[in-house]
């Protein structure tokens, strides 16, 4: 079989998801071009039924917003996955990841910037210590890391309720929250006017993208880690540090789904929440990491795609397509990457029949 | 390869055109639609639960149809919300679309619409269950609160009675979550119960969710168990579990009823082909009633922002008109209550009492609501 641009897998997984989605919509009687017009919405602030409103900004604003704590949970999974682990436990980093930073922002006084940066970087600790013991359990008695980090999500989750009742200010007004944090401590928005709550926290994704292409592919450490990823005994033979490398590598995949949890925490709500279920953060997480195929530009793109998804659900709702549309595109994407041998010898039937076809036109 | 991927394409291309040509008509006549003035838009932002809940959003959703069923030319449209990050977006949308009146339910929604309206001054809009947000730098927001209290009262006292009738004595509550606007629930029914006998014990126990029925299954196992007889399901969807364990008990020949919330649960506990049920009463609160007058008000162009209170009085709180399982008496006593709270003569506290010197409140409680 020949080598296949991954890229190319992608799109055509992305074609063909988008093609279902089509199917689906035209079977239960809806007009397909409204998906297209509701990504087109998202990807330019343009509406086509609306062309007398203009460009609204706040649209392709927030397709942005909906994607950076993807993209961060994205790095999480693929960092693990590089490795040879799964780190399903987004969901429970991401929540120690908020939980911290709502502690740093309504109990710690610092100025504005430094408070900030304070916020992220506690949430970066506590989802690094919630990434720990999957890690560490799984280097030193190998416990499958996928039952512990299941676990530790409920752990996460009603560690997150009890803390916050317990011991942050809660807003006396409904008693589900924590008071508004201070200015100090949330992000400046970057919303040009519009009601977007995008905002400054995109550059630590951006920097979080650096520094995963960065360690993976070029340091001595991530290559020490991708062997151990692709053969652990072999990496171990060759004198590397595995059982090290299992714990780091979970705890860095923990620290950036703790800092998905601050993005979204000090971004976007600007109040500690009481969590009553999962958002789904941690577990769009690894999708962005399958199609991404847990390279830091890949990742980066399938972020962009499902927040995308994510983002033009308003508008899917509002021109009478269900939201679960969005969730079929991204379930449909990610069988089609997962079953990509099947793309491949697609590919390799099509271009084999076309080399064929110059063959028997030479004969001929 | 090129031939694969142009078949992709125009197939794409082919859906999205065949879309336009058979139904594109249809959001097109949506626009022309929107510039006849008598075309009234309602936009209902959902929280996670969606339309669907047999809880808050749904009623409030009810109330709104009920609206498009008795008018002409009224368009209800509903943006359900994933999580808090979707609110902004969603209430924002429907100001893009210029909305007649924007509908949000529950206080989960106050510091998002505060915001979308700092935006959007001109746009008129409902938010339920929230009055503290400045009437003043919102003037086209209505504020919607609800005098509950005084609903859960009069339920307290059909438990109570019943309770005092099965000779037990001892009535339980399960609460979906401890906030300030479940508070008053618990606050109500335990006066309620009280005025009928203050020695009678309530189970309490809070299950931390409003969509676990299994949960509220499970604490109402408990409390049955503990010698309850009448519990008050106050938990939205974890409440039907509540009801689904006393079904369960009806059915095995056991003597027990569920206090029902929101909206008359009478048809949820229905556990026998003669239509018996095992819900006693059912505390309600008209958020149908708040979404139908606000449509009727914008309709009508009376439409005020500023906070309005929904009591007993105005029928905004109340038990269902027929209650099939009341006796005589009780639905005496509970007549007089309700002439004495309207009248002024009884009023009803909003705190609710936790842990007192008589023990009367047993169970599990956070200390976040002391």
């Amino acid at each position: 079989m020949k080598k296949h641009n991954p890229v190319l897998i992608s799109l055509i997984a992305v074609f063909l998801g988008l093609l279902i989605a089509c199917i689906v919509l035209a079977v239960s009687g809806l007009n397909p071009a409204n998906l297209f017009i509701a990504l087109i919405r998202s990807l330019s602030g343009f509406y086509l039924l609306k062309p007398e409103q203009g460009i609204n900004i706040s649209y392709p604003l927030n397709w942005l917003l909906n994607s950076l704590p993807i993209i961060l949970t994205g790095c999480s999974v693929g960092f693990a996955y590089r490795t040879g682990m799964f780190n399903i436990g987004g969901e429970g980093q991401f929540l120690v990841g908020g939980l911290a930073a709502a502690t740093v922002a309504t109990l710690v006084k610092l100025p504005p910037v430094v408070h900030v940066i304070v916020c992220v970087l506690a949430a970066g600790i506590a989802g690094a210590l919630w990434g720990f013991l999957p890690g560490f359990l799984k280097a030193t008695r190998n416990i499958n890391e996928v039952v512990i980090c299941v676990m530790l999500n409920y752990t996460a989750l009603y560690l997150n309720q009890w803390a916050i009742k317990a011991f942050l200010p809660i807003d006396l007004n409904t008693k589900a929250k924590t008071t508004l944090f201070p200015d100090s401590a949330t992000f400046f928005p970057l919303n040009f006017g519009s009601t977007s709550q995008f905002h400054w926290g995109f550059v630590i994704v951006i920097a979080a993208l650096l520094v995963y292409w960065f360690i993976m592919e070029k340091t001595t450490f991530g290559y020490s880690l991708r062997a151990t990823g692709l053969n652990k005994e072999g990496a171990r033979y060759a004198g590397m540090k595995t059982k090290f490398n299992c714990t780091a590598s979970m705890m860095i995949a923990g620290a950036f789904s703790g800092l998905a949890g601050a993005i979204v925490t000090i971004g976007v709500f600007k109040y500690g929440r009481i969590a009553t279920a999962f958002d789904g953060y941690g577990f769009d997480g690894i999708s962005v990491a399958l199609v991404g195929s847990g390279r830091a530009v890949g990742i980066l793109l399938a972020g962009l795609l499902f927040g995308l998804l994510k983002a033009a659900g308003t508008t899917f709702q509002m021109l009478g397509i269900p939201k679960e549309v969005a969730s079929i595109i991204q379930a449909c994407v990610l069988i089609f990457v997962a079953i990509q041998h099947g793309i491949k010898m697609l590919l390799d039937f099509l271009s084999k029949r076309k080399e064929k076809k110059l063959d028997g036109s030479h004969s001929s | 390869m090129k031939k694969f991927f142009s078949l992709l394409l125009v197939l794409l291309l082919a859906f999205a055109l065949v879309g336009c040509g058979s139904k594109g008509n249809e959001p097109a006549d949506d626009q022309t639609g929107g510039d006849e003035p008598q075309t009234l838009h309602l936009g209902f932002v959902t929280d996670v639960g969606g339309i669907d809940d047999k809880s808050f959003n749904q009623t409030t959703y009810e109330g709104l149809l009920k609206f498009q069923s008795e008018n002409e030319n009224v368009e209800v449209k509903y943006l359900q919300s994933n999580n808090d990050a979707d609110y902004i977006p969603n209430l924002s949308s429907f100001c893009d679309e210029k909305a007649d009146l924007l509908v949000a339910a529950g206080f989960l929604f106050d510091g998002a619409m505060s915001e979308v309206l700092t935006t959007y001054p001109d746009q008129k809009a409902l938010i339920i269950d929230v009055d503290w947000l400045d009437a003043s730098a919102f003037p086209n927001l209505r504020q919607v609160a609800f005098a509950v209290e005084q609903g859960t009262y009069l339920a307290g006292i059909a438990a109570g009675m019943k309770a005092v009738e099965n000779g037990s004595k001892h009535v339980g509550m399960v609460i979906g979550n401890e906030s300030a606007s479940m508070d008053p629930f618990f606050a109500g029914f335990q006066q309620g119960v009280w005025s009928v006998d203050p020695e009678i014990i309530i189970d309490y126990d809070n299950a931390m969710s409003f969509n676990e029925p299994e949960k509220g299954s499970t604490l109402a196992e408990k409390q049955f168990n503990n010698g309850a007889t009448v519990i008050f399901a106050c938990a939205g969807s974890t409440g039907n579990g509540v009801i689904a364990n006393a079904v369960e008990r009806c059915k095995n020949g056991q003597e027990v009823w569920v206090v029902g919330v929101d909206t008359d649960q009478y048809s949820y506990g229905v556990y026998d082909d003669a239509g018996h049920s095992c819900i006693l009463t059912s505390a309600m609160k008209r958020v149908d009633v708040a979404a139908y007058d606000a449509a009727k008000d914008v309709a009508a162009g009376t439409f005020t922002g500023g906070v309005k209170l929904y009591t007993l009085s105005d029928r905004g709180v109340s038990l269902p008109e027929e209650n099939p399982n009341l006796t005589e008496d009780v639905l005496a006593a509970v007549e007089a209550a309700t002439n004495d709270v309207v009248n002024g003569v009884i009023e009803v506290s909003k705190t609710a009492v936790y842990g007192d010197t008589d023990a009367r409140v047993v169970g599990f409680y956070s200390s976040a609501t002391e």
